[in-house]
């Protein structure tokens, strides 16, 4: 059973992981603006420099 | 660029064209340029600006439609962004090489203005980046500070039609909180608890590991769900105990005091079975729950980015002013206006404080002070109260008393002004949870009391008790009514009506009486009613007048010349321009003479003009009078409805109005007979109106615009600003709707009274629940998995019904009228 002990830890790491993921990208400001991106991508850029 | 500007007559035809630019209609000229239509130089100007660019792929995005830039602006507005004290408070970061700002541009409407923004660079090298924040209409521009001012930054930007919104509010360095980030810290820390927890409790769930070789694990696992749900307890949940130690203090019981009553037991009595081995504890239960009721908070609380409901007189204030010293113009903040100064205003400005009109004449427009529609001449020598805006040439004026001394200040720091509404346990779901707490806490009780002395088992009685709080716990109250309310505001928003927050809502379905003011909310802005009672003119004549009104700036001008939208202007043939202020204006038009103004200026006999009817302007060709416009306030077309509808509902409608009262007539039959009209009201004396209705037990809506209204408005149980730009200036209020969507009041009202239905029957869905877990809990035996099932499961059910029921009645109540609405 002492497998259990490393999986355990290893579960807690993948998810602490993420939620240092989600923390670090709401502190970048991804969850500011939840609308501009959607229409951002679907215009073009534009054909000369 | 070629470019040929037509404006003689002959070059227009009778249909009518949209702008390239704007969309707008062309009402007064029609100037060309590369097979394009545009309605006047402003939007020429954007056109050859972006073309000059090769950003005309603008126009080429769907539902682009570009802005007019502002006429008012002339060079050098922007001059005082230049000066250190202002401009450090203006930019958001500089390495003094780049800078950025981030600004608000009122403006921006459409997915092309986000294309334009960003490509800012194209139109100034020195642009760095722009990015565009569109929910709350910012952008923020990172440039070379050395190569672009701040003011030719401000400039550009109005320029291409984007004038960026700078007050006084920006200079007393207000900045946007951080509570939405950490909002969503506490979620996400929440849910990772809970989650986790939840895996670690599965062994308990399925009763797996029953040998005593697992006991090692299972205290591990113990350990590691009290690890887990210390951050759920100090950091996520802080919020309830503060709430609830702050009722307290106050000495009132609030919604969330039995919650973190419930919270505490829950954890305590984890704690106490993990520390005596005799049991798994609720950890799961409790950081599942925070973690709901703090997902529900935040859908409730959701502000509207971009709109605001406590600006106050600052925001309306501009910056800064134009100060003439010995003659030449330089600008100033006006917190640093002195008496004494000779302020420059511009037409369209506002007058920012207390003032001595020097220059000859002045057409002041008060509407937003004192509900008066019409401007009122002022001539040289005359004070001028703060808060009127210019309307015609520029004028100089001698400051009388500082901005913080003047009038509109001392109006708006009026002690009824600034009456904060009291919502404490006066919402729904407060008003059940009073009784709620109170049975829950007495069948917690008597459990407690039947385990502990009839049964002399004191463990189970423990036990009992906390799991009694924890199944009855008032979290499922909470999310009825937050979910209920948080889908409620988001419906309305949709529907372009916002109010504040859940109390609002709660507050509008108890209304009962409308108040309306009448000048900008039940009338149009920008629109009148003219009629020309008279010989019937000839489109020569009429060409004539709308030439010659044409050439003036007077507000009465400017509606007649909207009003001959269909008639072309020709400057071609008019000479001899001359106005007389407060009279008229002539001008011969080829060999004949136009005469626009007064009856006395034309020499008509005015039979019965008396005072305070509409106005009137005469016209008189070679001396002969041909007729008078009628101009009179527009209501909104579909105010019968509404007012109906409204009394259909059983809610009492009332009108104040600061105007004279010229439309009684036309407005008793739409209000209803026995209605109270009331006119030539003070700002006081609205709110003393207000007061007096509260006083006989009725619910006041109030429905206002302007700070005449704003006393009212706080008065009111809820305070609606009509805006036709909710971007723009409204006073303090609960609910913001935009003009056109007025006529849905009714529905609004009807759709928060379902909501209040709503939060009801959830509430007994959640009872049932209730019920169940507490058959299990009286008895002493719910164990962690029926715990943690039931929890989830009502949770969700709870949820998925409010979202469900809410769109419905949104549906029922909003779709039906606007269709209703539509057909007539």
């Amino acid at each position: 059973m002492s497998a259990l002990y490393l999986l355990i830890i290893a579960s807690l790491l993948v998810a602490l992981g993420f939620l240092g993921a989600f923390i670090w990208s709401v502190r970048k400001g991804h969850y500011d603006d939840d609308y501009t991106p959607s229409v951002r991508i679907l215009l073009d850029d534009s054909e000369k420099p | 660029m070629t470019m040929s500007i037509l404006t003689a007559p002959e070059a227009i035809s009778d249909t009518r064209q949209a702008c390239y630019h704007c969309g707008e209609e062309c009402r007064d000229d029609v100037l060309h340029a590369d097979d394009h239509d545009f309605c006047c130089d402003g939007c020429l100007t954007v056109y050859s600006v972006l073309k000059e660019s090769d950003l005309c792929q603008y126009y080429a995005i769907e539902g682009a439609q570009g802005i007019s830039p502002d006429p008012a602006f002339y060079k050098g507005k922007y001059d005082h962004l230049d000066q250190p004290e202002v401009h450090d408070k203006m930019i958001e970061f500089t390495d003094g090489h780049l800078t950025t700002v981030y600004w608000y541009l009122p403006k921006m409407h459409c997915s092309s203005c986000i294309w334009l923004l960003e490509h800012l660079y194209r139109l100034n090298p020195a642009v760095r980046s722009s990015v565009v924040n569109f929910p709350e209409k910012k952008v923020r521009i990172t440039f070379d500070a050395p190569a672009l001012r701040l003011s030719e930054l401000a400039a550009l930007l109005t320029r291409i039609g984007y004038e960026p919104y700078l007050s006084m509010d920006d200079l007393s360095g207000k900045k946007a909180g951080k509570w939405n980030r950490t909002r969503l810290y506490k979620i996400g820390i929440a849910g990772f608890a809970f989650g986790n927890i939840m895996m670690l409790s599965f062994p308990e769930y399925f009763h797996l590991g029953q040998n005593t070789s697992d006991q090692n694990l299972r205290t591990l696992f113990g350990i590691l769900n009290l690890v887990l749900s210390l951050p759920v307890l100090f950091y996520c949940a802080a919020d309830f105990y503060k709430s609830a130690w702050s009722a307290l203090k106050g000495r009132y019981l609030n919604i969330d005091a039995p919650i973190a009553l419930a919270l505490s037991c829950v954890f305590l009595i984890s704690i106490y079975q993990l520390a005596t081995q005799t049991g798994p504890g609720y950890l799961d239960s409790f950081a599942g729950a925070v973690f709901f009721m703090l997902v529900g908070r935040y859908f409730q609380d959701k502000t509207y980015a971009g709109v605001s409901f406590d600006r106050d007189y600052k925001s309306y204030f501009p910056i800064a002013i134009s100060i003439l010293n010995d003659g030449i113009e330089a600008r100033k903040p006006i917190t640093d206006l002195q008496k004494g100064d000779r302020m420059l205003v511009r037409n369209e400005e506002l007058i920012p404080a207390d003032a001595v009109l020097q220059s000859a004449v002045a057409m002041v427009d008060y509407s937003f002070v004192s509900g008066e529609s019409q401007p009122v001449e002022r001539r040289k020598g005359d004070t001028i109260y703060a808060g009127g805006k210019q309307k015609g040439a520029a004028i100089e004026l001698e400051v009388l008393r500082e901005v913080s001394q003047s009038y509109l200040t001392q109006l708006w720091n009026n002690e009824a002004f600034t009456r904060e509404k009291d919502d404490a346990n006066k919402s729904l779901a407060a008003r059940i949870n009073r009784y709620f707490s109170l049975i829950v806490l007495g069948i917690a009780a008597v459990t407690f009391a039947f385990w502990f002395f009839i049964n002399q088992n004191p463990e189970t009685a423990f036990l009992a008790f906390t799991t009694t709080l924890l199944v009855a716990c008032p979290c499922a109250l909470l999310l009825s009514s937050t979910f209920t309310n948080g889908n409620l505001l988001s419906v309305f928003s949709r529907n372009r009506f916002y109010p504040k927050n859940a109390h609002s809502i709660e507050r509008l379905a108890r209304t009962d009486a409308v108040v309306f003011d009448k000048t900008g909310t039940i009338t149009l802005p920008d629109d009148a009613e003219i009629d020309f009672t008279g010989e019937p003119s000839t489109r020569d004549e009429l060409v004539m007048i709308k030439t010659l009104v044409g050439q003036s700036s007077h507000p009465l001008s400017r509606l007649i010349a909207k009003h001959l939208a269909d008639v072309p202007a020709s400057r071609r043939v008019l000479t001899g321009f001359s106005e007389i202020s407060g009279k008229g204006m002539a001008a011969q038009w080829g060999a004949r003479m136009v005469k626009v103004g007064s009856a006395g200026w034309v020499g008509a006999i005015s039979k019965e003009e008396s005072a305070g009817q509409s106005s009137r302007v005469y016209v008189a060709i070679d001396e002969v009078v041909k007729g008078y416009f009628t101009i009179r306030s527009k209501y909104r077309p579909e105010l019968p409805e509404t007012l109906s509808a409204l009394r259909q509902a059983g809610i009492r409608t009332y009108l104040l109005s600061g105007d004279r009262p010229t439309d009684r007539d036309l407005l008793v039959p739409l209000f209803g007979e026995n209605a109270l009209l009331l006119f030539n009201q003070k700002p006081e004396q609205k709110l003393d109106f207000v007061r007096e209705l509260q006083r006989e037990g009725r619910h006041v809506l109030m429905v206002g615009d302007g700070l005449n209204d704003a006393g009212a408005l706080r008065q009111s149980d809820v305070g609606l600003a009509v805006s036709d730009d909710i971007n723009n200036f409204s006073p303090s209020c609960d609910a913001i709707v935009e003009g056109n969507q007025l006529s849905l009041l009714p529905g609004y009202i009807a759709l928060a009274r379902s909501g209040q239905r709503i939060i009801r029957q959830s509430f007994a869905i959640s009872l049932i629940y209730n019920i169940l877990g507490l058959s299990f809990a009286i008895t002493g035996h719910l164990s962690p998995v029926i715990a943690a099932i039931l929890m989830p499961v009502s949770s969700i059910t709870i949820v998925a019904f409010t979202t469900l029921a809410s769109n419905a009645a949104a549906r029922r109540y909003l779709k039906k009228l606007t269709k209703v609405i539509k057909r007539t």
